[in-house]
This record gives C-alpha cells, structure tokens and sequence, in this order.
C-alpha cells in the first residue's frame, strides 16, 4: 500500500474515533441521568478517541518513513559479498544506488554484476513486504490506540483536561521542530566548514588579507595558487551595510516619526501601505534597478564632479540596499514608537513642550530599546542581502574602505562558489560553507549586541 | 492617537445608572447653572463652552470662573465632561484632532484661545497633573528638571538643582528621595510617583495647576498625603482638581462644580453643595443615589 493511502486510512480511522469516541460517551451515561454527568462534553470524549488513534500511528509511519531506507539497505548490503562492503563509504552508496534503480526499473540488468540483480530481487522483496507491515502496523496502532481510549470513556473522565494536555505536547513539539531546524542547517554548514578547515587554516582564513578562490584542477595549471582570506569579504560586507543603513536609518527613523506624530489619520492610511510595497518588492528587481539605473548615475556624477567612480560601486549597491530597508525601518520603528504610552506625551505636552522636544526628550529615549534592535535586525538584513550585491557590486575582493570603488561581500562569494560545476571535496567549493559559517556567526553577534543593547538602555516605562 | 485617547475621555456618556428621568429632565435644550459660576478674583474664565468629539456633544454650554488661589473641584458620574472641561483650560484638547472646542477662555484676561496664543507658554503657565502617574522613564532629577530645561528656566547647573530641589519640596517628596535623584522615576511607588509628577509640574512656576483624578490610581494614604499637599499648594497656586470622590471633593476644595452630561448642573461654595445642594440632581449624586 502507497504511503498516501495509508495516510488517508489513518485520517479516516482518525474521523471514526471522534464519531466512537462521541458516541461512546452518550452511551455510558445512558442510565445516569445523560450527558449532564460526564465531566467534559461528549465531543472532548471524541477528541481524545481521535487523537489517541491519530498520534502514536503518524509517529510510527514517520519514523517507518525516515528509517526504512537505511534499514533495507542495511540489510542488502550485509548480504553482498565482502569485497563491496570492504569499498570506500562513496563507492558503496553508488554501488547500492544501482541496486536500486534496477530494482525500480529505472536502468537494465547489462550495467550490473550478477550479485547485484540478486541483491536487487532481494531488496525488491523487502521494500514491498516493508509497504505491507507498515500498512497493518498502522493500522492496528490506530486501531488500538482507539479502542483503548474508548475503553476509558466514564463520566468521571476529566477528557477536555486530557485534551488539553494533549494540545499543549503538540504545540511543543512544534516549537521544537523549529529548533531542531535551525540545529540541523548550522550543524551542516558547521560539517562543511571544518572539511574546509582542513584544507586552509582557520586563522589564514580569518585573517588573511587577499581572497582569490581558485585552486588547481591539474598540478601544472598555471595561478593555481588559491588564496583564501576572508578579510576583504568582511570588510566589502560592512562597507555596503554601513552605506545602507546611513541611507535607511535617518529616512526610515523620520519617517516613522512623522507618520506616528504628525500625519493625520487620512495621510497614514495612504502613506503607509505604500511604504511598505517598497517592502514587497522583490530583491532582485532592486538588483537591476542597481545595477542599470543607480550604478550609472553615480558613476556619471562622479565624472562630473572629477572623481573616479567603478561602475559597480558599494555606493551604489548600498544605496539602493538602504532603500530597500527603509520600509522595515520605519514599520518597526513606527509600531515602537506608537507603544510609547500617550501618557508620556500627555505629560511632556502638558508642561509645555513642544512636539518636537517630546519626541526628542520623551519618545526616543523611552523608544531606543526598541529603536536599536529594530535597526540591528535590518544591519542583520542588510549584511545577509545577496541578490542587490550580486548584481551591482562586483566581485572584485579588493580591501578598501572606499564607497566608489567594487568591492564583494560575503552572499556574493557564496553564491559565486557555488554556482556552476563543483566538486564537494575542493576547498573552493567548501568556503561557500565556512564562509556561511562566519556569517552565520556575524548576525548572531549582532542579535546578542541588539538583546544586550536592549536590556541595558530600556527606559521602563508602564 | 486620536482613539486612545478619545476612549478615556468620552466612554460612558449616558453610563448613568439611576432613573431615566432624571436624564430626561437635564436633556430640555435650556438649563441654567444653578448657584454662583462667576468669581469677583478670577484667574481663569471659561463662557459658553461647548465641545464636540466629532458629532457628540461632550459639553454644553458651560460657563465657569476659576478664582485666584482656590482649590475647586469638579465632580460628577463618569463621562459628565469634566475631565474635557479641565483639558480645555490649558488646551490640551488640541491634540485630539476630532475635538472641537466653542466659547471663550481667559486667563488673567489674555484670551486662552486667541490667534496669538502660544500653546506652549500657555501650558507653561497652566500646568496638569494626569489620573495615571506618569513620570518619564528617566530619572527623578532629570523628570523635574526636564520642564526648566525646555523653557531655560535655570541658567547654570546649581539653579537647576535649586529648581529640582525646591520642586521636590514643595512637593514634600525631597526628604524620601534626596539620595536616589538618579535613581529612575518609574521606581517609586505609585503615590510617590504622583508628587514627583506635582513636583514636574511645579518645576516651571505655574499659575494655575489643573488635576485630572490625581488620587484614583493611589492608595489611601497616598492619597491622604497628596490631598494636604493640594491645601498647601494653595498658597501659591490655583489649583482645579477633578475627582470621582466626594470626600475628597469637600475635605480640599473650596469651591465645587457639579456636572452632568456635559452641563454645568450647580456650583457653589464646598460646604453648601455638600451640605444643602440646590438641585434634585446634585442631590442624588452627593448622597450615593447615582454615580
């Protein structure tokens, strides 16, 4: 049976129980005066009946799910001769992969050896008599499951309570899931990053000052010498982040003042939404605007004005990144800035201040808190933008602090390395990791200064 | 901003609880202010006052003077219009952009409302104490030094520490917290967080202190020292406090002002209200019977 099938069974069985279980508990007090002397109400009892059928059978056919490949595996490759369990890891799982597929019907016998068509009759017969256990361990979990909580079913059973509880390991587990997300993407970039470092130094990596990812493919191949220091990345990183947020904090910060002070209802109710398109607009549309538009104006304006501008300037790509930020600037700050509460405005206004002086002396500094993290989130954005950089800074890794120049960041590198035909065992290939890594390490640090930051200069306010 | 703050202001009008015809009977189009509105010293005179949030009346032709040096209460049921009658003495009603305010204002003369007036100078002069303490999130010196700083009020740092101190003391806060005026604002208790909000308000020299329900967030002894602070405040201030209790009402005012559904329903002297109100409705309010 199809695991989809026995999906839909299973959701079935699940419906059958909330009916049983419903059922069930109108049967019980049928001599004892009706529903009014069971505990919780009769759909509580079909919930829990549900729920019992429903969990512990989707737990079995997810864990069958994730385990039956390697388990089968297991057990095909322990009956194959010696001499292919005595190959590298790689060569065994390619070696398998064939029994597989001639298994599936997906290549013929003529690319097999002879002890491969037998392991794969074998393994065609395992996987099918796997579908069929599966199918019934399901079910009869479900079944049981069922029958068990419909065996509990009495008045006096406290169901909603139970339900409840129930409810509360689910949300749980969700919220775990998440984690366990997060812990599985670092751990696997972390895996990558120190098959890195084992080619290249952690501190050659950390602190060297040139980044040129070429490595040889043949040893007579000429500039094969690859160099891998991560300094220009950073730097070129912060040198188009900083010209970002000088672009999106003042224009952001100011313009959720003024929408939350000054604008009447009418011009918010316009305004805003509008604002936030700008938040809606792809990256990658930001990207060319860029690249085709905002490059060239400047580096024609720097003609004008003598100087010398590369046309794929940080100024350029951290112009229109800082544009692109202004929306979430502004909405967080904005939402901040409302929460400040109208009592400390009724206050500062009442002694005769003016606007301006209580935004000044009042909100902003009971905002900061909140104002900082706001920004630190968008630095955190900024840093981790690729499409805009990609298409408008450059790849030159040059280290200068210089905004007319090309400089790369972090993203673009990564991308770079990785686009295109690679091999998983060459360091040039493996910095897209390490370098994934640091920055992975980068916006963390920068979120543990935002909580600190927070905690040290919050205003408290009631 | 405009709901946030209309909720307080305006939720209840018409929440009276008691007989329908006592509603009936204020809501005949003419009424006239029983005792004596008007005051021989007036520091602050309010004629015809009529305002609107949006469409709803809030206040209807009111008319009443605010002596020099006296304490006046204004009570009345909730939504009576006697917190918006107060905003509207120092403006503070500007801020709500549906509201809409009619007659004429003085104080000392100088008409409040003018084309001329400066909002800002004017609140200077007319200070506010709010229901909810509200210190800034900043510290204690710095919430009353903050008024002298705006309106440069000290010239070098010790006059502004004469200014905090003073303030301070005439609050009769200074002695409970002259070793913590670093310490936050927000960490004082809720009573003492009041008398820093008097003291914040006395820091500029005001004329006139208008007090919307300063004690209905306190406890009773807070409240207790609050209100002996208002009857020494009297010597130097004029002082209009609005307040849901009664007792509070006859222990500190000298004069009171009844309200009901944005009328002006009788004022007098303190002790007659509360001893021989003239009206039916001043009545029920003072003995319980609404409210």
């Amino acid at each position: 049976m199809e695991t989809t099938t026995v999906f839909l069974v299973l959701v079935l069985l699940t419906f059958i129980s909330f009916f049983a279980g419903r059922k069930r508990s109108h049967a019980v007090t049928s001599g004892l005066g009706g529903v009014r002397s069971l505990h919780s109400l009769p759909k509580h009892y079909g919930y829990m009946a549900a729920l019992w059928a429903l969990l512990p059978a989707l737990l079995i056919l997810v864990l069958w799910l994730v385990l039956e490949n390697s388990i089968l595996a297991r057990i095909v490759m322990n009956e194959l001769p010696g001499g292919v369990r005595e190959l590298p890891v790689n060569e065994q799982g390619l070696y398998f992969n064939q029994i597989v597929s001639y298994a599936r019907g997906a290549i013929d016998a003529a690319q097999l050896d002879a002890a491969q068509i037998a392991a794969a009759d074998h393994y065609r017969d395992l996987s099918s008599s796997s579908r069929t256990i599966k199918a019934l361990l399901v079910f009869l979990v479900a079944i049981l499951g069922a029958a068990l909580a419909l065996r509990r079913i009495r008045p006096a059973l406290r169901a909603r309570n139970h339900v409840e509880g129930i409810f509360k390991w689910i949300l749980f587990a969700c919220s775990f899931l998440a984690v366990l997300t997060t812990l599985g993407i670092v751990l696997s970039v972390l895996f990558e990053a120190i098959r890195f470092f084992h080619a290249i130094p952690l501190m050659d990596f950390l602190f060297g000052l040139e980044w040129s990812p070429q490595m040889a493919i043949r040893a007579d191949q000429v500039a094969a010498s690859g160099s891998f220091g991560f300094v220009p990345l950073l730097v070129g990183t912060l040198l188009i982040s900083t010209v970002a947020m000088v672009i999106a904090v003042p224009v952001g910060l100011m313009s959720a003042i003024y929408l939350s002070e000054y604008a009447t209802r009418r011009f918010r109710a316009i305004t805003k939404p509008v604002l936030e398109i700008l938040a809606g607009v792809p990256t990658v549309v930001y990207g060319f605007f860029a690249a085709l538009t905002v490059a060239p104006f400047i580096r024609d304006l720097g003609a004008t004005l003598g100087l010398h501008v590369a046309s794929e300037s940080a100024l350029a790509a951290g112009l229109v990144m800082g544009i692109m930020i202004i929306p979430f600037v502004m909405s967080l700050s904005d939402d901040i800035i409302n929460a400040v509460p109208d009592t400390l405005r009724e206050a500062s206004l009442g002694m005769g201040a003016t606007m301006n002086e209580t935004i000044r002396k009042v909100l902003l500094p009971a905002a900061l808190p909140g104002i900082v993290g706001g920004i630190l989130l968008a630095v955190s954005r900024a840093i981790g933008e690729t499409m805009i950089v990609v298409m408008a800074a450059g790849l030159s890794a040059r280290l200068t602090i210089n905004p007319l120049e090309a400089v790369t960041t972090i993203t673009v590198q990564i991308v770079t390395l990785l686009v295109g035909d690679q091999e998983f065992d060459n360091p040039k290939t493996l910095a897209a990791f390490a370098l994934g890594l640091v920055l992975f390490f980068v916006t963390l640090l920068l979120n543990v200064i935002a909580l600190y930051v927070v905690r040290k200069y919050r205003e408290q306010y009631e | 901003m405009m709901e946030r703050v209309q909720q307080t202001d305006t939720a209840g009008i018409g929440d009276v609880k008691r007989p329908l015809d006592i509603r009936e009977h204020v809501e005949r189009a003419d009424y006239q202010t029983i005792g004596e509105p008007f005051s021989g010293d007036a520091k602050m005179t309010a004629r015809n006052v009529n305002v609107y949030y949006d469409e709803k009346q809030a206040i209807t032709n009111v008319s009443l003077d605010i002596g020099r040096n006296e304490v006046i209460a204004m009570i009345g049921p909730s939504g009576c219009g006697k917190s918006t009658f107060l905003r509207t003495l120092n403006r503070m009603n500007d801020i709500i952009p549906a509201c809409r305010v009619e007659g004429e204002f003085a104080l000392d003369g100088e008409d409040i409302y003018g084309a001329d007036q400066d909002t800002v100078l004017l609140r200077a002069r007319v200070g506010m104490v709010f229901q909810k303490p509200n210190p800034f999130p900043k510290s204690i010196y710095e919430n009353v030094a903050y008024g002298p700083r705006i309106h440069g009020l000290a010239h070098n740092k010790a006059e502004l520490d004469e200014i905090v101190e003073d303030s301070l003391r005439r609050a009769s806060l200074f002695n409970e917290v002259k070793d913590q005026l670093d310490k936050p604002g927000t960490g004082l208790s809720g009573g003492q967080q009041q008398r820093l909000c008097i003291a914040r308000a006395i820091a500029v020299s005001p004329e006139v202190i208008l007090m919307d329900e300063p004690c209905s967030a306190l406890d009773p002894i807070a409240t207790a020292r609050i209100e002996e602070l208002i009857d020494e405040l009297r010597e130097n201030y004029t002082i209009a406090i609005v307040t849901h209790s009664m007792q509070q009402a006859a222990r500190v005012s000298q004069r009171t002002a009844y309200f009901h559904m944005g009328k002006l329903i009788e004022v007098g002297e303190t002790k007659q209200i509360f001893t021989m109100p003239k009206h039916e409705l001043t009545e029920n309010y003072i003995t319980g019977r609404f409210g």
